[in-house]
Parts: structure tokens; sequence; C-alpha cells
């Protein structure tokens, strides 16, 4: 049974202008809808990422699981024991008045020991006497450790991860990622992973799933979305990751930007850019089908 | 050479003593050439930027060392001297493209404006030299967004604006300080692509500053890699992307996640950059390296011949 299962789960956002400019300017109600019917479910103890660039709606994903927004349509069902988030930003998740014990133990205040917290500093690679400093006295690394020994204090069995190494140098980048997958193996974790570097997907996840305009456009298992990608665009991305290797593959020159959220292309949202684009593509939505959602590839064009 | 770097020192005082952000920072950069300044958060590679272009934000000052262009001494010149020569000798661009531009004017009258504050030219040639800078970085339809406000564009639009800028009036030396790091994947590589083939067709000197070795790896031929205010490794691209010689480049490059690489440990350098009241002596990199050996505790390497490359390490000393 999955752990987390989500069904057709949409969330529109409100983001009209006041009600008398409505009125006076004879305006529309305007709607965004960042997420769109996203459908997928998570299995105990494996990682599952989400990919895709700013205002894909990877993000808010992540909020409706946790429950930081209610979706507009769809469900969202958690069978496991608990579930907590660790954020992007380890400068604005951390009480800068708080002392590093206080922030680790908030949620389990009823129960907190000290060697529980202790236990935990500990755990995420700080030690101990940690506890007694404040989080300006870390570096950001370290601050996304304190971080991670909150999500854990709990005893989750589900974290939710949004961006957690997007803020951080890529040396502490490669600390916080091996602490994660340490933590997975030891405390039977399982991780939803939301990032848009695919470099840090294809290290940590199993599965990924890849978004463009609220839309789960592909999923697949990482060792077969990086190296046979299926949808347009998810080729697009990984063309566009630069070449550390320096093999010099040859690679199709990405063209144009993602569509505006407000107003985005009827049709597959991403024919605009795609090379593979016909007819069917600019006015039918592609459902997703065998895991891409795409005409060309449902038709065996691509 | 266009640009030449010759041991810079930057110091800021500070009421508990003088911190020295760069120490002894050396290279040059030859027409057409892209050197990558590669570093973590700290290193000193935006400061290096913004040393050589004067731009230094108080108390922070050059101690020692000499900053040229195309053979003369800039980095004593009066600072009205130095504005000037900032827009025609040199163009800069930075991480984020509101900075560069200025939100109540149009990006027409702001290129428009550039130009004709350092090119002796007419109000509509500027004009005809500013649309075809705009369609040469890439805006489509030029004309229509002539007297578009910079809120208009989009990230990376924005960005090409900027570059626009940057080059109106054919500087030789391009500062890029992370040019593409707000910018989404897909961007980034659009971007990439038009600073490579700018600084193709203009024989400009370009320094991109930057802490992402893939868009390193894409763009430039030689590099530098920074570490606590000092360059530890310095050569061609290949050369340090494919057989790192300082100890930290090692590191620095185990830790890139790579895509293929199927889920393992990365390599990890543990701890973290030194402070810069909190240098060690003797090599900066010596508490976290896995090599370290008595020598390093004590005596500060310099760059040396180190394989293709050059190193400050003790690993490739002589003797």
């Amino acid at each position: 049974m999955p752990l987390l299962k989500l069904e057709g789960v949409s969330r529109d956002f409100d983001v009209s202008r006041p009600w008398l400019n409505r009125v006076l300017e004879r305006e529309p109600r305007r709607i965004l809808r960042a997420v769109d019917r996203v459908s997928f479910s998570v299995e105990p103890g494996e990682t599952l990422a989400l990919v895709g660039e700013s205002g894909s709606g990877k993000s808010t994903v992540a909020r409706l699981i946790v429950g930081l927004h209610q979706p507009t349509e769809g469900t969202v069902g958690f069978s496991g024991r608990r579930m907590q988030m660790i954020f992007q930003d380890p400068y604005a998740s951390l009480n800068p008045r708080w002392r590093v014990r206080d922030i680790v133990a908030e949620p389990i205040r009823a129960l907190h020991t000290r060697t529980r917290v202790d236990e935990l500093l500990v755990q995420v690679g700080l030690s101990a006497d940690d506890g007694e400093k404040y989080p300006h006295e870390f570096s950001g690394g370290q601050r996304q450790r304190i971080s991670i020994a909150r999500a854990l204090a709990g005893e989750p069995d589900f974290l939710v991860c949004d961006e957690p190494t997007s803020a951080l140098d890529v040396s502490v980048q490669a600390q916080i990622l091996n602490l994660m997958t340490d933590l997975q193996s030891r405390l039977g974790l399982t991780y939803l992973f939301i990032s848009h570097n695919l470099a840090v997907v294809s290290q940590v996840a199993d599965r990924v799933g890849v978004m463009y305009c609220g839309r789960i456009v592909e999923f697949a298992p990482a060792a077969q979305l990086f190296t046979r990608p299926r949808h347009p665009y998810t080729r697009m991305l990984l063309d566009a990751v630069p070449d550390l290797a320096m093999s010099g593959k040859p690679r199709t020159p990405v063209a144009g930007e993602v569509p505006n959220p407000l107003a985005p292309p009827p049709g597959c949202t991403f024919h605009p850019r795609c090379p593979h684009a016909n007819e069917r593509c600019r006015v039918e939505v592609p459902q997703l089908l065998d895991d891409v959602a795409c005409h060309g590839v449902a038709e065996g064009r691509i | 050479m266009i640009l030449e770097v010759i041991d810079l020192k930057v110091e800021f005082p500070t009421r508990r003593g003088t911190l020295t952000a760069l120490d002894g920072i050396s290279f040059s950069i030859a027409p057409g050439e892209i050197l990558g300044v590669v570093g973590e958060s700290g290193a000193g590679k935006s400061i290096t930027g913004l040393a050589v272009i004067g731009l230094l934000e108080p108390p922070g000052r050059i101690a020692a060392g000499e900053v040229r262009l195309e053979g003369r001494r800039i980095d004593n010149l009066p600072h009205e001297e130095l504005r000037r020569l900032r827009g025609r000798r040199i163009g800069v661009i930075f991480q984020d493209p509101l900075t560069s531009l200025n939100p109540l004017y149009t990006i027409g009258h702001q290129i428009e404006e550039t130009i004709l504050t350092h090119l002796p030219m007419t109000k509509s040639e500027a004009r005809t030299r500013a649309l075809s800078l705009l369609r040469e970085v890439g805006i489509p339809a030029p004309e229509s967004r002539y007297s578009n406000y910079p809120h208009q564009f989009s990230g990376g639009m924005r960005q090409r604006v900027v570059i626009a800028l940057a080059l109106a009036a054919e500087p030789r030396l391009l500062i890029a300080d992370e040019p593409t790091t707000a910018l989404d994947v897909s961007i980034q590589a659009q971007i990439i692509a038009l600073l490579k083939r700018l600084a193709g067709e203009r024989g400009a000197a370009v320094m991109l500053i930057t802490h992402d070795m893939g868009v390193i790896a894409e763009t430039a031929q030689r590099v530098a890699v920074m570490y606590a205010g000092r360059i530890v490794e310095v050569g061609a691209v290949r050369d340090v992307i494919h057989s790192p010689r300082h100890p930290y480049t090692v590191g620095l490059m185990g830790s890139i996640p790579k895509i293929g690489l199927r889920k393992g440990k990365l390599v990890q350098i543990d701890g973290a950059m030194p402070r810069l009241n909190a240098i060690p002596p003797g090599c900066a990199f010596n508490p976290r390296c896995p090599r370290r050996f008595d020598r390093c505790l004590v005596e500060r390497p310099e760059l040396m011949p180190a394989g293709a490359s050059r190193a400050a390490c003790w690993l490739h000393a002589a003797t």
C-alpha cells in the first residue's frame, strides 16, 4: 500500500485585482491554476523526486501534501505515521531568538527530554553542546542540519524536502545529501524530494516526476529518465544541463521560455517550444498515458 | 593581454583588526578568452571582480598589487576617470539583472543613454545601434520592446538586456558575476551560449565568476579555483576538471552530483571554509585536507607547476 497517494489534485489561486477595480474596469476574475490534476503515489522507503523549472508547481504540490494549502479539487491520502517538511532557506526557517535546543525540541515539547535532543543533534552530525547556541552561530549547511534534526524530532516516516540544498554551496550540498541518504537507510524514511537541479535529483531519487506548467509530463524510474527521457520537455531539460564531463556530445539548443501561468497556451502547454508539435498538440491537452503526457510519444512519432 | 592582475591584496579594516579578503591574486586574460573564476561563498571571487573594476565597498581597499587594462594601470586612477573607463572599456553583468537596470526608464532609453555617454554618436545612430544590440542578444522584435520597462521582461530577457547594456560601448573587458545563477536551467543554457558567442565575435576578454563548475565547463577556456581569498589552482578547464591537482579542487569536483552516477555517496569535504578572521597558518585548506603533512601547517604554498596546471599545494613541490 502506498504511503502517500494524490488523486487528481488541483490547486487554484485567485490573483484577481481588488473588487472595485474589477467592477470599474470590467475585468473578470483571474484564476491561476498552479497545480493541474496531479496524481501519483509514493511507496514506503523510496525517494520520489519532482523536478521542474520555476513556476512548474512543484513547491505547491509539496505544500498541498503537508496541508499548508488545501486542494481545490482531488484528494491527498496519507497512510503513514507522521510527515515533516524541510525548507529551502535555513536562514528563514529557524527562529533566530531561540536556542538550537529549543528549536529542535519544539515538535516534542510535551515529552521533550534533554537526551533525546542531544541524540538528534548527534544524529545529524552536530554535537550535543551545539544545542546551547543560537542559529546565527552556524553556517548554512549546519543550519540545514538543525532543520533536519527538528524534522526528525517527531519520528516521522515521511519527509517532504523542498529544495533542501539549493541555498548551499556544492561541497556543503554533498554533506547534506549524504546525510539524508544515511538517515533514510538508518531510519527507513520515505522522501518526497523537490528540486530544480537534475543532477541532484539523479543522485537521490528512485523515481522522478517531471513537472511543467502545473502538470506532470513524465514519470519514470530515475535510471530510465536520465538515460532514455521520453517527453520532449524532459529531453530539453537534460540537454540544458551543463556538460561537466566536457564530452562534446551533440545537443539540441534550447529555445523559448516557460509560458505565463495566467495565460497558458491551449492544448499541450509545451507546444510553443516543442520541435515535434503538430495541430493536435495545439488544441488537445495530452493525458498521462503509460507515464508520459505527450501526443507525439503516444502516436509513436517521437 | 587585456587584463592583468598582479599580486592583488584586498583588505577590510574593522574595529577588531584588518581582515585580508584577497591575498596575492595574480592572473591575466587574453583577447577573446573567457577565464572562469570559481569558488564557494566567501572564497573571494566576487571581491576579485569588484576590485578589478574599482567598485569595492568601503572600507574595503586594495592594499597592494596592480590591475592593468591593456597595459595601463587602472587601480590607482582617480574616481571620475575610472568611472568613465568602466562604461567604455569594461562592461559588467551581475547576477540580478534588476540591480543593473533602472526601473524608471525604458530599456531603449537606458541603452541609448549608455551609448551616447561613451561613443561619439547622434541620437538616431545610437537608437539604431541599441536596436541592433538588442537583436544580437536575442530579444525578439526589439522595435516593439524598445519602449518597455524592465519589469515587463522575464528574468531571462532582462539578463539579455543587461548583456546588451554591458556591450553598448564595445568594452574590451567583460566581467560577469554569476550571470546565470538566478535563471532556470533552460534559460541558463541560452545565456551561456550567448556569452560565448559574443566573446568570440568581439575579441573581448571575459572574466566569468561563478560557483557552478558546469557553467565553467561549458564556457571558459581557463579556470582559476579560489579558496579563502587565494587562487589554489589555475589551468585549462579540461585539465582542471578531468585531473584536478589541488586536494580542494579534487574534493570540489567529487562533491558535484553528476547525472548518470546513480545513487551513492558523494565525495565530501568535511568542515567549512574558514572565516576571514580565522584563516589558519600555513595552507588555508590544511584543517580539511585529507593529504596534509607537516609542511602544510607552517608554510604557505604559492602556485607551482602541477601536471598541466598550477596548484598551490606542497604535494607538488619539486623538493
